[in-house]
C-alpha cells in the first residue's frame, strides 16, 4: 500500500535560517497522525509545503505517490486544509462559503448543494446556512472551516491547530467530530498545541523541534518510553529526596521549587516517596503526552 | 511549472465569488457612477466653461463640456479597476486571508491574480456602462459608435487592474498606496489629456503623457463618442493590451514572491 505522505529528507530554508531541516515521516491510509512541537518547530512550515503554499527546498515530498512539485494540482484537489487563520469569506453567508468553494474544486453546483446540506447538519450548523459568517461563534467558524475543508470529499486532511482559542464545550465537540471522521478511515495529519488532543486522536505523532523529529511513535508507547507511568510532582523538595534520587539514579525533572519524578507504578520508589520525603505536598498521577513533550523539547519560553 | 500551465478557466470561479459578494452591495456602488458624471457636467459645464472659449481637437470645435464629458468616462474606469486591484484586493488578501483560503484548492496564485484583474475590468465596464447611458442622455456621446466604448472600457480596465495588482504585491501596508496614487495616478489623472488637450503640455512633457495608459483610454472614449480623435484607435488599442499583459506578468510575478514562500 502506498503511503499518503511521503517525506524524505525534506528542508526549507528561508534566507539563511533552516525551518526544516532533514525531515522524514510518512502517513499511511486511515492513519490519524500528529505533527507535534513549541512554536517555532517547523510543524507550519511543514504543513504548507504539503499544499503547496511553499516550495520544498530539499529533499523530496510525495502525496498520494504524486510529487509536490510537478503534480501540485493533482494533489490539492484531493486535499482538504484546515489553516490555523480564520480564512473564511466574511462577505459571504455560512452556505455561500461552501458552494463557493466547491466551485474552486469543480464541483457541479447541485453536488454542491447537497454536499454542503450534508456537512452543514454533520456539523450541527444546519439552522446558520444563512448566517453571516462574522455573526458566528469561534466554535462554529472553526465548525464551518471544517466544513470547508471536508466539500471536496478529501483523501487527506490536514489541520492546522484546529481547536486553538476554543472554549472546552467546542473542543470537546470538534474532537467527536475528527474521531467521527477518523471512524470513517479519513486519514489525517494534525498539528496541536494541546496534549490531550494529541494523545485521544492521534494512532502515531511525532515531536519536532528546530525542524528535527525528536521521536516517533504511538501516544502510549512514547509515555511509556519517556515518562514512565507514573509521575510525582513534589513541592518544595529537601535535600534528602535530592540525594535518595540522585542515588537511585531516577528519571527525575528538577525544577528548584518542584521535583518531577518519573516512575512505573509497580516501582518501590512510588512507596519511599510516599512514606519518607513528602514533607510539602505531593501529587501522584499518571504520566502523559505533555510530560514526554515537555522533556523532550524543554521548558524554556520560545518566544 | 511554466506560466501557462498554471493558468486555467477556473479563475472564472474566483470572478464569479467577486460578482456574488458584489450583488450583495451593488446597489450603493451603483449610485457613484451614476451622479459623478452629472456633478462633473454640473460643475465644468455650467460653471468652468464660461471661462474657457471652446477646445481644438482633432479638428473639431468643442465646447468645454463636450470636450471633458468622454474623459470622465475614461477616469472611471481608471478609478473603478485601480480602486478594486489596489485597495479591495489588498483586503482580501491580507486581512480577509481569501487568497490563503483559496491557495489551498487545485486553484493557482495566477488564476487568483487574473480573475482579480478581470473582476476590476468587469467594474470597469459596469461604470462605463452607466456613465455613457447618462452622458449619452445628455447628448455628449454618439450612437452607435459610442457602443465601441464599452469594450475599450473593459480592455483599460484590464490595463488599471493590472497595475493596480501589481502595486498590491509590492505594498507593504495598505497605507501606503497614497504613495503610487500621489505619483502616478493623480499626474496620469491630470495630464493625459483629461481636462485639456495634450498639445497644451511644453513639449518636454508630451511625450510623458502619451507613456499614461489613461492618455490612450480617453482617446479611445473620444474616439467612439466624438468620432475623431489624435493618436490612431489601434495603436491606443495596442498600447493598451501591451501595459495589461506586461503589468499582469508583474503582478504575478510580485505576488508569488510575496505570498508562495
Amino acid at each position: 500500500m502506498t503511503a499518503i505522505i511521503e517525506a524524505q529528507n525534506l528542508i526549507k530554508r528561508y534566507d539563511g535560517f533552516t525551518a526544516v531541516d532533514d525531515l522524514s515521516f510518512s502517513v499511511a491510509p486511515g492513519e490519524f497522525f500528529g505533527l507535534l512541537g513549541p512554536n517555532g518547530a517547523g510543524k507550519t512550515t511543514t504543513i504548507r509545503m504539503l499544499y503547496g503554499f511553499s516550495p520544498v527546498t530539499e529533499g523530496r515530498l510525495r502525496v498520494f505517490g504524486l510529487d509536490i512539485d510537478r503534480d501540485r494540482r493533482a494533489i490539492k484537489a484531493r486535499i482538504g486544509v484546515c489553516q490555523q487563520d480564520n480564512t473564511l469569506d466574511p462577505d459571504l453567508s455560512v452556505e455561500q462559503n461552501l458552494l463557493i468553494f466547491a466551485g474552486y474544486f469543480g464541483i457541479p453546483a447541485t453536488e454542491a448543494r447537497h454536499r454542503a446540506g450534508e456537512l452543514l447538519d454533520f456539523f450541527a450548523l444546519g439552522h446558520k446556512k444563512d448566517a453571516k459568517v462574522m455573526a458566528l461563534s469561534g466554535g462554529m467558524a472553526r465548525r464551518l472551516i471544517l466544513a470547508r475543508a471536508l466539500i471536496n470529499e478529501p483523501d487527506l486532511l490536514i489541520l492546522d491547530e484546529p481547536t486553538t482559542g476554543l472554549d472546552p464545550q467546542s473542543r470537546h465537540q470538534v474532537w467527536e467530530k475528527l474521531a467521527a471522521l477518523k471512524q470513517r478511515g479519513l486519514t489525517v495529519l494534525m498539528t496541536t498545541h494541546y496534549m490531550e488532543e494529541a494523545a485521544q486522536l492521534c494512532d502515531r505523532l511525532v515531536i519536532v523541534d528546530h525542524g528535527k523529529i525528536l521521536v516517533d511513535g504511538a501516544p502510549p508507547d512514547l509515555i511509556a518510553r519517556h515518562a514512565g507511568g507514573d509521575v510525582i510532582e513534589i513541592e518544595g523538595p529537601d535535600q534528602a529526596l535530592r540525594d535518595h534520587i540522585a542515588r537511585n539514579n531516577v528519571a527525575h525533572d528538577d525544577l528548584g521549587r518542584k521535583l518531577i519524578v518519573y516512575t512505573t507504578a509497580e516501582s518501590d520508589m512510588n512507596t519511599t516517596i510516599r512514606n519518607n520525603f513528602c514533607t510539602d505536598r505531593c501529587t501522584f498521577r499518571s504520566s502523559t503526552l505533555e510530560d514526554v513533550f515537555l522533556r523532550l523539547t524543554g521548558r524554556e519560553l520560545r518566544e | 511549472m511554466m506560466m501557462a500551465e498554471k493558468i486555467s478557466w477556473r479563475f472564472v470561479k474566483v470572478w464569479r465569488r467577486n460578482l456574488v459578494t458584489y450583488q450583495k452591495i451593488w446597489k450603493v456602488n451603483f449610485i457613484t457612477p451614476l451622479l459623478e458624471p452629472l456633478l462633473y457636467i454640473l460643475a465644468f459645464g455650467l460653471g468652468f466653461s464660461g471661462m474657457v472659449e471652446g477646445v481644438d481637437y482633432a479638428g473639431l470645435q468643442l465646447s468645454y463640456t463636450a470636450f471633458i464629458a468622454p474623459a470622465l468616462i475614461a477616469t472611471a474606469v481608471m478609478w473603478n479597476a485601480f480602486f478594486e486591484t489596489t485597495y479591495a484586493s489588498f483586503v482580501r488578501m491580507y486581512y480577509q486571508k481569501t487568497f490563503d483560503g483559496m491557495l489551498a484548492t487545485p486553484l493557482t496564485l495566477e488564476e487568483i491574480i487574473l480573475a482579480e484583474v478581470v473582476w476590476s475590468a468587469t467594474k470597469a465596464f459596469g461604470a462605463a456602462v452607466i456613465m455613457m447611458t447618462v452622458l449619452g442622455l445628455l447628448g455628449f456621446v454618439d450612437f452607435p459608435s459610442g457602443l465601441l466604448i464599452l469594450p475599450m472600457a473593459f480592455l483599460g480596465g484590464l490595463a488599471m487592474g493590472s497595475i493596480g495588482m501589481f502595486f498590491t504585491g509590492i505594498t507593504p501596508t495598505i497605507d501606503m498606496f497614497n504613495l503610487p496614487i500621489f505619483l502616478f495616478i493623480t499626474p496620469m489623472f491630470l495630464f493625459s489629456g483629461t481636462f485639456f488637450p495634450v498639445s497644451n503640455l511644453p513639449a518636454w512633457a508630451q511625450p510623458m503623457a502619451l507613456a499614461f495608459p489613461l492618455y490612450h483610454m480617453v482617446e479611445l472614449v473620444r474616439c467612439f463618442s466624438l468620432g475623431s480623435s489624435q493618436t490612431h484607435p489601434l495603436v491606443c488599442i495596442g498600447y493598451l493590451l501591451l501595459f495589461a499583459v506586461i503589468f499582469l506578468y508583474l503582478a504575478m510575478r510580485v505576488m508569488r514572491k510575496r505570498l508562495i514562500n
